[in-house]
């Protein structure tokens, strides 16, 4: 069974909002759109967003890392979320695993929003209705766009390719073989929700140079250290002694 | 009902000046999507937080639609404006600008932001006749420019890069996210994937930065002495590529040690060359190991002496300019730099190792085979793939240009000017050390009813090449060129307002300002330059006039610069109209060949919104100025993209604002007749031509004889010489000579000698910061500086609902230890104060930052009003600029004297070397920031703000 899913890899994001705001873009005139913003101009503006990124500090000064963490639904295989709606709108899709809102059943009750462990939930306070992230399900199977973009919003934007998306259910998928080779992990896997998104954590490079690489046999040195002979004409101790 | 038409259009971005190709989705005219252009070969299909929220811009409401005058009896500032017809504009304009050209041309001062169109600005106040013309480049990185084109004839960004496709190891040192934005990203991300070292140098972890395997916290403005100890290092360890050296840079020949001598600090040569040309003669002289004797420079067979000293048969002694290093650097010890940077010293060492054994131990040989300038063929390209990148956290400071300089010298060091996985350059660069562009010389190309004789901006190579009076006083309003900054390369816009409302040199009468935000986050002394706008004589003659006569101001949205315009001409978004990325001024080149590109209109322009080329192309016309019409004096270009396509440097020259599908049928490129469908080609071609070069030409072009030829026959350049990189610089040797009173240039006047003789030193030296220096440090203990968040440019994006959410306020940046320290808790108002100003503002505790200082995101805060945002919006109540702390002026040599905050090299604003303390503001003061200012009304014309918004494009769903 496919569960489709974004890898998101944290060891080159940025946090530069490219999936922010080209995930708001996307869907405000998309299928879960409108996007609803209040005070757009005003004071507290706020608004509804599927993507969002937090940005954290990790350590104590100088041995500070500084952690941007792009949050949108994780699209659990559990779903907290879909039990508690009384009206049956939160739902997964058997066929590919994202979870969706269906917005004429919901009442904006906001029990899913409470159940989910991870606050991606967005409820659009003009429309009165839940919302987040759908991976795009309006673009990813639009067979009137070209095969390469036929993915996420937030994916096709990502200026350092960090959001993978594809099936982990397919282990050689491109997502399943990074979540594989770079130790991918879950959120809060003690919820036992099962988040099909996964993060890569950061992964450092670093070089150690030994004492004798750091001079060679061809050192410049060797050349520039050398200086002229002194002409033969010039003064030396050969004038002046006979021993 | 019919289905919604759906519409595909390609442009170019405008969301800052990264210029990434951009599809544009149209849904029944509106926009519904914008993304990246997978064909563009900048941003290779992605796009940023701004590009993605265009269509914020596009229906902003702080759009303005009309033009608009101030209100008669309104005061400058107050933001009351009266619509009035483009007609009555250019006719106001007309008559204003006439007069003044008829008189006196320099009373115009044209002044631009972040521009993409400097090469058609600068032809118009050329034509004008005014010297008074730059772009922002002064205040923004003209010392990164500088620094490096005087060293190894190219710079980073449009000019060149980090070759991250082949490098190992890529040291960051205090960058802009901003700038080259997303292809920077994407070549970091693909660099850390293949597995190579990412080192940062910052005072703050923030952006690229907390990607980085390893962050070296750094004190601003020390960048030059941790530089100059990594030199040191790399000396010491002999860590250098020597052979890049002798063949490639100057570090062989032999400098005149004779103190003495008219000559001294001057290449010896074997003839004076015949003509001044603007290329280095290669009639400098080697001392070669194998004769022990003086040799002609490069010359076969020959091997220089790196280190020593030698006298010539006259007597003279000398040293080559390698061993003049050796000596500068000998007291740089890496145990030195820690006292200054904050850097352990291990560190320091540790880096170099890094640096040097990497460069010397992974080299890279492509097997391309290239034709060196002196006839040598070789087969293969070598790359020692160290690569650096930095911009304006190195530029702005008034120590920047020798803290670069010492950077373009470590590169050249490690040997990796244009190779592969080092630096690599893209055209029109590398150009001669310098670039050939002059101003005038003389007052005397200033003439009534007469264009410039010169350029307005240029690349002084000695004291005579200064625009200057007899007397030493400056010709340009910004006083560049002159004596105080005689490398101001890119002008000096930050002291524009201040020195017309001062009278020194000289007051104006208009001052037209596009694309800039001088009343606010672009200026330095926000508070009192938004005075000097609004000030008036007292007496004499124009008592009650201000004292700055008209100011004219294109922009496409209201701010707080809008408000002090007597004249507001509305621009048009960049989706509404053409624009040229133009060679003959700052194109999107790549490493492999020239690219150019161009902006076509997606969409209509909003309400009466012109773009500013049109307006140019029409003054330029109505005031008959000679590119702009016939001989008869009618009319020559019907619009811009008329003026584009047809428009030569010269009549018959083929060289246009386009370099793409030249010739009649576009089978030319960069030399060619006008092609009538030149924009119809550019248009097919995903809006860019690519010239990609053959793979002989794309490495070591300062020296390759097949490129530089090239060049030359493309009229890229004018000449096809050797371009050796300059460890030392003779050009601000011959700076230093004239202030010493020697030679026969001109003399700089007697209170600015003792300022040129120590800040004109052919090799780069480290000095505290000129403000650093005049700060008293026990009481202004804490460095003050910006960072610029990458979902905003500037302050462009205030008025952008999506992107506003993002910022929608910013705190101050203090490491926790020092909040503690002063009593500061997180989020506390405090007060941050320096000894120009004071700010209040909120405090957020940091782990991310060295404690010595504290830093906010760079044009957050608005004054109120400003952007078509309500008066109480965050951005004015909790956000603040760090601008009123920093002064634009410093006092200078001599009583009363004051000099520009700057670089005394090139007149770079040095932003970030400002010195600030902080405190907890008290428990009965405002929650609000400070300080405030009078709220500024919406503008006739403009649409009203909603407060709800849920954009659906195309109509209701």
């Amino acid at each position: 069974m496919t569960q489709l899913a974004l890898v998101i890899d944290l060891n080159v994001c940025v946090g530069c909002h490219a999936c922010v705001t080209s995930c708001k873009e996307w869907n405000t005139s998309g299928a879960a759109g409108a996007l609803a913003d209040q005070n757009p101009y005003a004071a507290d503006p706020t608004g509804t967003f599927f993507n969002r990124v937090q940005t954290f500090e990790v350590g104590t000064f100088p041995r500070t890392e500084t952690v941007h963490f792009p949050k949108s639904c994780l699209h659990c295989e559990d779903p907290p979320c879909v039990p508690v709606c009384p009206t049956g709108a939160s739902y997964k899709r058997k066929e590919d695993g994202i979870v969706l809102v269906d917005y004429d059943k919901c009442i904006g009750c906001k029990y899913c929003s409470w159940a989910c462990p991870y606050g991606v939930r967005e409820f659009d306070e003009k429309q009165k209705v839940m919302k987040k992230c759908t991976l795009c399900v309006d673009r990813i199977y639009d067979l009137s766009l070209p095969e390469v973009d036929r993915k996420p919003a937030c994916v096709k934007a990502c200026p350092t390719s960090a959001r993978l998306f594809g099936d982990i259910h397919d282990s050689e998928s491109e997502v399943s073989v990074a979540i594989r080779d770079n130790g991918g992990y879950q959120l809060m896997p003690e919820w036992s929700t099962h988040p099909a998104n996964h993060y890569l954590p950061r992964r450092k490079t670093s070089v150690h140079i030994h004492a004798d690489e750091l001079e060679r046999a061809d050192n410049p040195l060797k050349i520039d250290r050398q200086q002229p002979q002194p002409g033969k004409a010039e003064p030396s101790l050969d004038d002046v002694t006979s021993w | 009902m019919s289905p919604p038409l759906q519409e595909i259009k390609n442009t170019t971005c405008y969301m800052c000046a990264c210029r990434c190709g951009i599809r544009v989705h149209l849904r029944d005219g509106e926009v519904r999507y914008i993304d990246g252009n997978p064909d563009h070969p900048l941003n290779q299909g992605v796009i940023c937080a701004k590009g993605s929220s265009g269509i914020m811009k596009q229906y902003s409401p702080a759009r303005l639609t009309q033009p608009l005058r101030r209100k008669p009896g309104a005061e400058r500032g107050s933001g009351e404006f009266e619509a009035i017809s483009w007609e009555e504009a250019f006719a106001t304009l007309t008559e204003r600008l006439a007069k003044i050209r008829s008189t006196d041309p320099k009373k115009f001062a044209l002044f631009t932001g972040r521009d993409q169109m400097q090469a058609l600005t600068g032809l118009f106040a050329r034509q004008f006749g005014t010297p008074n013309y730059a772009a922002h480049g002064g205040f923004c990185s003209v010392n990164m420019a500088a620094g490096m084109i005087y060293t190894i004839g190219g710079s980073f960004w449009e000019f060149g890069g980090p070759d991250l496709d082949r490098a190992k190891l890529f040291v960051m040192i205090g960058t802009a996210e901003d700038h080259h934005s997303n292809p920077l990203k994407i070549a970091i991300a693909k660099f850390k994937r293949d597995g190579g070292r990412f080192v940062s140098i910052n005072p703050v972890r923030t952006g690229y930065s907390a990607i980085a395997d390893e962050w070296v916290p750094i004190r601003p403005g020390t960048d030059g002495a941790l530089l100059l100890a990594i030199i040191h290092e790399i000396l010491a360890q002999g860590l250098y590529d020597r052979d890049f050296l002798v063949r490639y840079s100057n570090a062989g020949q032999l400098v005149n040690q004779d103190e003495a001598n008219d000559e001294f600090g001057m290449f010896v040569r074997t003839e004076v060359p015949a003509e001044e040309a603007c290329y280095d003669p290669q009639n400098k002289l080697w001392w070669d190991r194998q004769t022990n004797r003086p040799v002609l420079t490069h010359a076969p067979g020959a091997d220089p002496f790196l280190l020593g000293e030698f006298t010539l048969s006259d007597g003279t002694r000398v040293k080559p300019a390698f061993q003049l290093l050796q000596d500068r650097v000998r007291d740089y010890t890496p145990d030195w730099a820690e006292q200054i940077t904050g850097i352990p010293a291990a560190t320091i060492r540790r880096l170099a190792h890094e640096m040097g054994v990497t460069a010397r131990d992974q080299k890279i040989e492509l097997p391309i085979s290239w034709t060196d300038s002196w006839g040598v063929e070789h087969d293969t390209v070598t790359g020692n793939p160290v690569a650096f990148h930095a911009m304006r956290g190195l530029a702005a400071h008034s120590n920047g240009f020798h803290s670069i300089r010492a950077l373009a010298i470590l590169m050249s060091l490690l040997g990796t000017i244009d190779r592969p996985g080092g630096f690599r350059h893209k055209a029109p660069f590398p150009r001669p050390i310098p670039p050939c562009a002059r101003t005038p010389t003389s007052p005397l190309a200033v003439k009534p009813d007469t264009p410039l004789d010169g350029m307005a901006l240029g690349w002084p190579s000695d004291p005579d090449d200064l625009f200057i009076h007899e007397d030493g006083t400056p010709v340009r309003i910004d006083k560049a060129f002159s004596w105080e900054y005689p490398l101001s390369v890119h002008g000096l816009m930050h002291n524009v307002i201040t020195n017309a409302w001062r009278g020194d040199p000289y007051r104006i009468d208009t001052l037209m300002i596009f694309m800039a935000n001088m009343a606010w986050n672009s200026t330095m002394n926000t508070v009192e330059v938004r005075k000097m706008l609004n000030d008036k004589d007292t007496e004499g003659p124009n008592a009650g006039e201000y004292k700055i006569p008209f100011i004219v101001v294109a922009d496409a949205f209201q701010s707080e610069m809008t408000a002090f315009a007597d004249l507001i001409l509305p621009d048009t978004t960049y989706l509404e109209r053409h624009d040229v990325m133009s060679m003959l001024d700052r194109p999107i080149s790549e490493f492999d060949g020239p690219v150019d590109s161009v902006r076509i209109p997606v969409l209509p322009p909003t309400g009466e919104c012109k773009p500013f080329q049109e307006v140019l192309i029409e003054l330029g016309t109505r005031l008959k100025l000679p590119v702009f019409v016939t001989k008869e004096g009618s009319r020559k270009y019907r619009d811009y993209p008329d003026f584009i396509v047809n428009y030569e440097t010269e009549p018959g020259s083929g060289i246009g604002f386009l370099s793409g599908w030249r010739g009649q049928g576009g089978e030319k490129f960069m030399r060619g007749e006008p092609n009538p469908n030149q924009w119809e080609m550019y248009a097919k071609n995903n809006c860019m031509y690519h010239h990609e070069l053959p793979k002989s030409y794309q490495y070591m072009r300062n020296w390759n004889q097949g490129y530089l030829e090239w060049s030359q026959r493309m009229r890229i350049t004018r000449y096809a010489e050797p371009i050796l990189i300059h460890l030392y610089s003779e050009v601000l040797q011959k700076f230093r000579s004239a202030a010493q009173g020697k030679g026969i240039t001109r003399k700089p006047p007697q209170h600015l000698r003792q300022r040129l003789v120590t800040y004109f030193d052919p090799l780069p030296f480290y000095y505290e910061t000129l403000e650093g220096q005049a700060t008293d440090r026990q009481k202004y203990p804490l460095a003050a500086i910006t960072q610029r968040p990458m979902a905003m440019y500037h302050s462009w994006d205030a008025q952008n609902a999506w992107l506003r959410q993002i910022h929608t306020y910013n705190h101050l940046y203090v490491n926790a230890d020092t909040a503690r320290r002063n009593g500061i808790a997180d989020g506390d108002w405090i007060w941050v104060e320096s000894q120009w100003g004071k700010v209040r503002c909120m405090a957020r505790h940091s782990e991310a930052v060295e404690p010595g200082t504290v830093w906010t995101w760079n044009a957050i805060g608005k004054a109120a009003g400003a952007w078509n945002l309500t008066p109480d919006a965050n951005e004015a109540q909790q956000g603040f600029l760090l601008n009123h702390l920093i002064s634009e002026e410093l006092p200078g040599n001599g009583a009363g004297r004051l000099i520009s905050n700057s670089d005394p090299v090139t007149g770079q604003a040095a932003w970030y070397d400002v010195r600030v303390r902080i405190s907890k503001a008290g428990p009965d003061e405002l929650e609000q920031s400070s300080p405030q200012f009078d709220a500024l009304p919406a503008y006739p014309g403009m649409a009203e703000r909603p407060d709800w918004l849920a954009f659906f494009a195309g109509g209701k769903k």
